[in-house]
């Protein structure tokens, strides 16, 4: 554990001193904004609801810009074999990517807590709802990180990291979409939707932790992080 | 003496290559080892495969007696590991990365490792400095720092000079024949005289399998009688081939070009000495007359390249 830590500070810190962090956080935080308001006020309702349902759909491009980098980078640079030969377990390293990048993204998340003070000032918001969609919101982003970091280990070309995990992470956000799910027979259906990282978020969003939920993302998380590691074992690049 | 490394029938294949067949050999404490071989014979392979970078095919590795797979985090502890072409984080400054090199390695007193591997490699003086506007000499000492930070008893380096100016190479080396005087290392190269000049024994290694595994004294003795000699004529004598044939420990002669001459033979200086006076005594017009590399050199090109025929 002492050195996923170590791990996760050399990646935090290799986001902060550079203007990438910042860029990030910004970008962010000006579209999701720019997004949201640009119809609060049209449709006039106290409401955070369309600005969690927005967000799924940018982290679709912002997550997979962070974690392409984090296997794909050290596999180009070689550095991938100083990491490997280091006296540390590949759980602890997988781990530690995981958290570098899960706490990155939650940065990005709880900056944006801007944005419900201010509709507050507009008029009574119902803050239930607002906090279990920001827990939802953690889960969800360390999803994407999850899977994101697996597919990053798949190639040492960032860009295929990148375009691969928005694909993947697109597809298990559409699935659980009407148009798509009701496509298939009832029962299928079904299943296809509670596989899917939107269904459990919009479940979160209406202002209840279910257990049922919080249970899918952590089983995404580890099964990502898990294959992670196996990536790592079978190392002959 | 104590075995240090021990590779027993290392083999692996990248799908059809073979990178690397029943690779065998051992290593004691405080030998320097030199790894030779051509580019692409399997050096590095080998060298990913001891360092625990990732597993043979089959075979088995031993770090000080204990297997790579059954321990492999306890035996990467006393390797330190130079990567070929000398990976670094470009975008840290000396210290953070062997901060974080430190770190990793779970250093009780990092700052004092820290300050002795930058002594040691003297780079004290760029310690602040961003790893990627350093030069490519700075840079090599900085990989070179990150194998040594944890004063490893063994030490593997990958091509630790290529791509370095004279002066600099001159210093590397300087730099690995004195860790080499507490440590256990691994020289991989694919020129001969760089492991020539620092290391007491050599394994050379061609398309995947050991060539030769000898002291570099014997393998000079094994060699002797076998160096090559270019003598250039400016006119050419009829009788020039018996002439040259006629002189004492010459082995095979034979004319390549117009006036020029392949001698193979004996000695060095003073086999050299031996055609020039032949040539005197023949009243020859002398163009030029040298020794194509050394007896070892020899060795080495006729080893590695026999295999590909």
């Amino acid at each position: 554990m002492k050195y996923s830590l170590v791990i996760m500070k050399k990646e935090l810190s290799s986001y902060f001193n550079s203007a990438i962090a910042y860029i990030f956080f910004t970008l962010f935080l000006v579209i999701t904004g720019f997004l949201f308001f640009r119809l609060y006020f049209l449709i006039g309702v106290v409401s955070m609801n369309d600005f969690f349902s927005i967000i799924p759909w940018i982290f679709l491009i912002f997550i997979p810009s962070v974690t392409m980098k984090s296997w794909a980078e050290e596999k180009k640079n070689g550095t991938m074999e100083v990491l490997l030969t280091m006296p540390v377990k590949d759980v602890e390293l997988v781990s530690g990517k995981f958290l570098a990048g899960s706490l990155f993204v939650l940065i990005a998340i709880i900056l944006t807590s801007a944005v419900p003070l201010l509709v507050s000032m507009t008029g009574e918001l119902d803050w239930g709802p607002v906090i279990t969609s920001y827990i939802g919101l953690a889960f969800l982003a360390s999803s994407y990180v999850a899977i994101g970091n697996l597919i990053s280990s798949f190639t040492s070309n960032q860009v295929s990291a990148f375009l691969i995990t928005a694909v993947t992470a697109f597809i298990l956000m559409i699935i659980g979409t009407e148009p798509v799910y009701s496509v298939f027979p009832a029962s299928m259906g079904d299943l296809i939707r509670n596989l899917s990282l939107s269904y459990h978020f919009q479940s979160i969003q209406r202002g209840v932790l279910d257990s049922r939920d919080v249970i899918y993302y952590l089983s995404i998380i580890f099964l990502f992080v898990f294959y992670n590691i196996r990536s790592l074992e079978s190392r002959n690049w | 003496m104590d075995v240090m490394i021990e590779l027993s029938g290392v083999s692996k294949n990248y799908g059809q290559l073979k990178a690397a067949e029943n690779i065998s050999f051992s290593l004691h404490k405080g030998e320097i080892l030199g790894f030779l071989g051509p580019n692409g014979a399997g050096k590095t392979t080998v060298m990913k495969i001891i360092t625990g970078f990732m597993p043979p095919d089959s075979g088995n590795v031993k770090i000080k007696g204990v297997g790579i797979s059954k321990d492999p985090v306890g035996t990467r502890k006393s390797i330190g590991y130079l990567p070929e072409n000398n990976p670094l984080y470009t975008d840290m400054t000396v210290e953070e990365y062997l901060r974080f090199i430190a770190s990793m390695r779970g250093l009780g007193d990092p700052d004092k490792a820290i300050s002795s591997a930058l002594s040691k490699c003297g780079i004290s003086n760029v310690s602040h400095r961003i790893i990627g506007h350093l030069s490519k000499g700075y840079r090599q000492r900085v990989g070179l720092a990150q194998a040594i930070i944890h004063d490893p008893e063994i030490l593997i380096l990958d091509e630790p000079v290529n791509g370095l100016d004279p002066k600099q190479i001159a210093e590397i080396r300087t730099l690995i024949r004195d860790l080499g005087k507490e440590k256990t290392v691994i020289l991989c190269s694919h020129i001969l005289s760089e492991v020539e000049a620092v290391a007491d024994r050599v394994v050379i290694i061609n398309e995947g399998r050991i060539v030769a595994d000898d002291r570099i004294e014997n393998l000079r003795e094994r060699s002797k009688g076998g160096n090559i000699f270019v003598l250039e004529l400016l006119e050419i004598p009829v009788d020039a081939i018996e002439k040259i044939k006629e002189i004492q420990c010459v082995i095979k002669a034979e004319p390549s070009g117009a006036g020029i001459f392949r001698i193979v033979a004996a000695g060095e200086k003073e086999t050299s000495n031996l055609i020039f006076e032949t040539a005197v005594r023949n009243n020859w017009k002398l163009a030029q007359l040298y020794m194509e590399g050394s007896s070892l050199e020899n060795m080495f090109l006729d080893l590695t390249e026999g295999g590909k025929k």
